[in-house]
């Protein structure tokens, strides 16, 4: 009596519910945390940009612009921001901070106007080594940006290790980016182990 | 004491089901009138106990009874009454006792008003009610309680989400799962039909107004979720094709095909096992958002706190009400015996494209919702799936749909004259092209997609409107002729052009906004002028207003309209200090052919404030449409045929459409 075309509808959904299954036991408690967004970018090399430092900076500010070469040499953290991005305001003081600890920071400004950016380090202090300018946002899309502000491990080769979307929070220092930085600093053979604590904390 | 009554009629709700949900089945099959005789009361007594503890989860909330832990986490003192009592069902037990209330609802209609059922059909359809208000009821017992207490009680709660007090949103959900469930019946009386074996033209009668009632309910549902959307996200758009708006849109879709292809089982005794398997995805479309929105493998504004056992539980369900019966129409959907060929070109002909291109557009839509979360189950990564998937996937599939519509409408059933409804069609022909000139007149930049978008707009409110005046014979015979016909036409007939007319008023709406959406976005400093779309807005200045649980940061725009002050208007960023979040209220001054809509964004420091203003143009069309397209569902069904006794199995009257 069965015909084959009045199986499919429950084989289609078979293989839907085992689908369902597999995800929800992969969701489940210790188990992968499906609000991070893995990186496309994560433990390739990071891409190339030369960016123009912010024009017209007082004296007071000398920061050079951001190149892909000066990411290598040493373990550094890439910061996406603007100053018209409220949360990149809230994260500053970290940022001050980790500077600080001796931690290289290179900034990059996303569609900003340079005297409001100007006025954003002048108020809140300057944690950037170099600053490169990306008005046109080419170079956001090509580190594969997310939203603002957005944080980088890039190792001393000039790989990125890990990706941080949104703002660091205080208590994400010790927990999260100081271990990242050590883990980077380590040599390349382990950063697939790094890699994958980035792409999804599985 | 009163939240412990709850919970125990929730348990005695539940033994209940357990009765209803077995001994009619029994007694249907052993043809024991006495066991098939339980359905009746167990359902009205389900009712009962389950509004019992709705009423006392509401006090609880009302009364801001802290020692309830769910009111603590999702309540709080200085919220708005409104706010207090929509709280009930803005939280994952809450909503999930709303959707037992309106299921035990539906039961008690049947039992209520379905006595002109056949007994065995009767019997089985509430006993399929019982079983799927088993599966819910134990879900709420024994994962969800919403009646857990708290001790020490706090003094105050933690606040619901400041983006759900929000009117719109407060009855977002009620109507929404008015629609999801009311797809039980349909599914309920098509799980009845594959145990008996047997779908008639007075099946499909039956069926048709529960499935009315669900599906003007969801669309209401959607209509009030995608205006909220627009209001309160302030990004000026209404659509997002988010996976939890798509999960709502797919039942609506599946719903809608199961409309027309439930005319064609009532009128050509045919096309039975495609209603029945509708009847099911319908159902099961509603569960799976339930369970998509509830497992906590979507994450968006509907996600509730999610449990990961809540999502095995909804999982299992999924399967046995879903898959079982699947596995029942595999068995059984061979015997039903279709009422063999008909041409192509006919009223059936036309509904059978309906549903195809229905179909389609669901499994394109269910494809791009499902693909991402099963390719990141088996481990392809991420991937996300957005609106140019569906603009490129869906409104193609839409285009013929809309231009058959007035041509199926207008088709004689059995054999259709295409070219003689064609002919009568020319009217709306003309209007359509009018349309289109006009657009393109008006539009400088000439947008040919939008404009020729615009003529389908017109195209389906003109074939309706034609549809109504061929039926009335307006022009043709005298006008007191004419109101005569118009009177003695069926309401289903006037409910049929008003939806479809709905259909046309909602395409342009969408089309206009899409289109010709104006945006500036700038810094204003008090004093500044915005010039868009032949306004002026004028910002006055910001300042702080309170609320009574949150404080507000107030501007105060003018707008003007050639020097003439048309209104003033306040955007607001709220701050909730219980909840800890914020929300922005744009605000919209409407008028019947466009929105002017302005956000107020943050402060630069120095005076200064970013903003955002829109000229949506016809965009209150969109819900204009909706509202509509639920209107006609309404009048089509106050339609006397769907009370008057069926042809074949009852006599007496058939009131089961009033239950709406």
């Amino acid at each position: 009596m069965l015909r084959p075309l009045t199986l499919i509808p429950v084989a289609v959904f078979a293989v839907l519910a085992v689908v369902f299954a597999v995800y929800l036991w992969q969701v489940g408690p210790g188990g992968k945390d499906i609000s991070k967004i893995p990186s496309a970018m994560i433990n390739k090399p990071a891409p190339q940009f030369d960016l123009k430092p912010i024009a017209n900076l007082p004296a007071r500010l000398k920061i050079p612009g951001l190149k892909t070469a000066d990411l290598k040499g040493g373990v550094s953290l890439v910061n996406v921001w603007a100053s018209w991005c409220p949360p990149c305001r809230i994260e500053h003081p970290v940022l001050m901070n980790l500077a600080q600890q001796g931690v290289t920071i290179y900034g990059i400004n996303y569609k900003d106007k340079p005297e409001d950016a100007t006025r954003f380090l002048d108020q809140l202090g300057n944690p950037f080594k170099k600053v490169g300018v990306d008005n046109t946002g080419r170079t956001a899309i090509d580190w594969g940006v997310y939203g603002y502000p957005e944080t980088f491990v890039v190792d001393a080769s000039g790989h990125i290790r890990y990706r941080h979307v949104g703002q660091i929070y205080p208590h994400q220092l010790e927990s999260l980016i100081l271990p990242l930085l050590k883990q980077a600093a380590q040599p390349v053979t382990d950063s697939s182990k790094a890699g994958s604590a980035g792409a999804g904390g599985s | 004491m009163i939240a412990e009554i709850g919970h125990y009629a929730v348990v005695l709700a539940f033994m209940l089901s357990i009765a209803q949900g077995i001994l009619p089945l029994i007694g249907a099959h052993r043809n024991d009138t006495a066991l098939m005789g339980v359905a009746a009361p167990a359902a009205c007594g389900q009712f009962m106990f389950v509004l019992i503890a709705f009423c006392a989860l509401t006090y609880a909330y009302v009364v801001s009874d802290f020692s309830v832990a769910l009111v603590a986490q999702t309540s709080h003192t200085l919220k708005p009454m409104l706010y207090k009592v929509s709280g009930v069902w803005g939280n994952h037990e809450g909503s999930m006792l709303l959707w037992i209330l309106i299921l035990a609802l539906f039961g008690l209609m049947v039992a209520r008003f379905g006595r002109n059922l056949p007994a065995g059909l009767r019997a089985r359809v509430l006993g399929i009610q019982g079983l799927i208000g088993i599966g819910f009821l134990a879900f709420l017992l024994f994962t969800s309680n919403p009646f857990l207490r708290l001790d020490p009680a706090p003094f105050e709660g933690q606040g619901l989400n400041p983006l759900l007090q929000d009117p719109g949103l407060a009855f977002h959900p009620p109507f929404l799962y008015l629609g999801y469930v009311g797809f039980s019946m349909a599914f309920s009386f098509a799980v009845a039909a594959l145990i008996e074996g047997r779908v008639d033209p007075a099946w499909a009668r039956w069926v048709r107004p529960w499935t009315l009632v669900a599906w003007t309910a969801l669309t209401i549902g959607i209509a009030l979720g995608s205006w909220w959307a627009y209001y309160e996200l302030g990004w000026g758009g209404w659509w997002f094709w988010d996976p939890v708006e798509n999960a709502s849109f797919l039942p609506w879709l599946v719903g809608t095909a199961l409309l027309h292809s439930a005319l064609v089982v009532e009128r050509r005794d045919t096309l039975k096992s495609w209603t029945i398997l509708l009847a099911i995805i319908a159902f099961g479309m509603s569960l799976l958002g339930t369970f998509l929105v509830r497992s906590g493998l979507l994450t968006s504004v509907h996600t509730f706190a999610t449990d990961p056992e809540r999502g095995v539980f909804i999982l299992g369900l999924l399967i046995v009400v879903i898959g079982g019966s699947l596995v029942l129409y595999a068995i059984r959907a061979p015997m039903l015996k279709g009422g063999g060929l008909f041409a192509p070109v006919s009223r059936e002909g036309a509904l059978v494209l309906n549903n195809l291109l229905l179909a389609t557009a669901t499994a394109v839509v269910f494809l791009g919702t499902l693909y991402p979360l099963a390719l990141d189950a088996i481990g392809g990564g991420k991937v996300s799936v957005g609106a140019p998937f569906f603009n490129a996937t869906f409104v193609p599939l839409m285009v013929p749909l809309l231009i058959a519509c007035p041509v199926g409408a207008m088709m004689a059933w059995k054999r259709g004259d295409l070219p003689g409804v064609v002919g009568r069609l020319k009217v709306a022909v003309g209007l359509a092209l009018l349309v289109v000139l006009a657009t393109v007149m008006i539009d400088g930049n000439t947008d040919i997609v939008a404009a020729l978008a615009m003529g389908v707009a017109a195209w389906l409110v003109g074939g309706a409107a034609v549809d109504l005046a061929e039926r009335t014979g307006l022009f043709r015979i005298s006008l007191s002729d004419t109101l005569r016909r118009a009177a003695n036409l069926p309401r289903s007939a006037w409910g049929t052009a008003i939806a479809h007319s709905a259909l046309g008023i909602m395409v342009a709406g969408i089309t206009a906004s899409s289109s010709w959406q104006t945006e500036r976005i700038q810094i204003v400093r008090p004093g500044d002028t915005v010039e868009l779309a032949g306004y002026e807005v004028t910002f006055k200045g910001a300042g702080n207003v309170p609320g009574p649980n949150y404080t507000a940061l107030r501007g105060t725009f003018e707008l003007t309209a050639n020097g003439r002050r048309v209104t003033m208007l306040y955007p607001e960023k709220r701050d909730y200090p219980a909840e800890k979040s914020s929300t922005t209220e744009a605000a919209i001054h409407t008028t019947p052919i466009a929105d002017v809509y302005v956000v107020l964004g943050d402060s630069d420091g120095k005076g200064g404030w970013a903003t955002r203003i829109y000229h949506n143009p016809l965009v209150p069309w969109i819900w204009a449409g909706a509202i509509f397209m639920a209107i006609g569902g309404m009048v089509s069904l106050s339609d006397r045929r769907l009370r008057v006794g069926a042809p074949k199995r009852a006599a007496r009257k058939t009131p089961v459409a009033e239950a709406a």
